[in-house]
């Protein structure tokens, strides 16, 4: 399987315009709008030919850019054909909010807990969309360019001494 | 036998509470806190090879009910400092703390906002272990110089707390209502 098979296959279904991607040492990058994400990933893990059917990461981005600031990108693997590609989609500041991909693939869960924990990027339709490293009344979100390395003070309480 | 031997038909006096310590001092129970790498070196510490039997302070017990003093081995996060100060509080007086390694101690190499900068900013410790992590050497070395202060009666962790001849957090009298 090629890089090109799986570029056609997308842009048979979406369209030219709605499939973006480049290509660097062999590795194919696909960017995407958050609208179709499901979609996509559908595509990619049922095709019989194409069968994506490892989830390998899910993460965040901050590019720290007034417009499409933050992203999510989706590492697949195919068992069957040994191939990796990654999906990009990008959000908005004020509009941060994408479909979940639980329902393609079950380890997107605490994928996605991470990505809203670290980024505060919310994913809608998630089962349980909670933090999973920093605790609950915890107010911010420190993978965020804007979050400061040693912490707000006051953020997150000690126990009295 | 040792003893007769030395002394005869005689008898020894001494302060009830030199006795006490020195009781303590040698069978110190320690609670392993082991919240990362530093609990490596700590069980190596415990184990055949540097065996900490020698001082008396083998007897590790997992539950802080029944330990004197605990060995806080690792970097402590802010979620994890609640569970630790929790679990320090069950333990009975008088208690002690190590504060082993460089994380646990100031936070170490984690200067970040996730990461307490030092255990003292919620515990009261009595001994900090230098080290990335220390040796069982260090930290037997740190367990030598708590015992001695074990032997002096000083705790910083008990209430009322004592350090050298100082008394400190003493119950403070109840303010009277004038009038």
């Amino acid at each position: 399987m090629s890089n090109a098979l799986v570029v056609e296959k997308l842009k048979a279904r979406f369209g030219e315009k709605a499939v973006e991607s480049q290509e660097f040492r062999d590795e194919l990058t696909v960017v995407v709008p958050k609208e179709t994400i499901v979609e996509v990933c559908r595509l990619l893990k049922e095709d019989p030919e194409l069968q994506f059917d490892l989830l390998a990461d899910l993460c965040g981005i901050d590019m720290y850019t007034p417009l499409k600031r933050f992203g999510v990108i989706y590492n697949l693997f195919s068992l069957k054909n040994k191939h990796r590609i990654s999906i990009k989609t990008f959000v908005e500041e004020e509009e941060i909010r994408l479909p979940s991909v639980v329902k393609v693939w079950g380890t997107a869960d605490w994928h996605e807990r991470e990505t809203y924990d670290m980024f505060g990027i919310v994913f809608e339709g998630h089962p349980d969309l909670r933090r999973v490293y920093l605790p609950e009344e915890f107010e911010y979100h420190p993978l965020r360019k804007d979050f400061p390395l040693m912490g707000i003070p006051g953020s997150l309480p000690l126990p009295k001494k | 036998m040792g003893l007769e031997h030395a002394f005869g038909d005689s008898f020894i006096t001494t302060q009830l509470d030199a006795v006490i310590n020195w009781c303590r001092k040698n069978s110190l129970w320690p609670m392993p806190m082991g919240i990362s790498c530093c609990a490596i070196e700590m069980m190596a510490f415990a184990g055949p090879r540097f065996d900490v039997s020698r001082f008396g302070s083998e007897v590790f017990r997992f539950s802080p009910r029944q330990s004197d003093v605990m060995i806080v081995a690792g970097t402590t996060t802010y979620k994890m400092a609640k569970v630790v100060r929790k679990i320090y509080d069950q333990m009975p007086d008088p208690k002690w703390v190590i504060a082993m390694g460089a994380c646990t101690s100031s936070g170490g190499m984690y200067r970040t906002y996730s990461v307490v900068q030092g255990i003292d900013q919620f515990l009261p410790v009595d001994i900090y272990v230098a080290g990335c992590p220390p040796r069982p050497d260090n930290l037997i070395h740190a367990l030598m110089t708590l015992q001695k202060k074990v032997q002096r009666g000083e705790s910083r962790g008990s209430f009322p707390a004592y350090v050298g001849d100082q008394k400190l957090n003493q119950p403070q009298p109840l303010p009277v209502k004038a009038g």
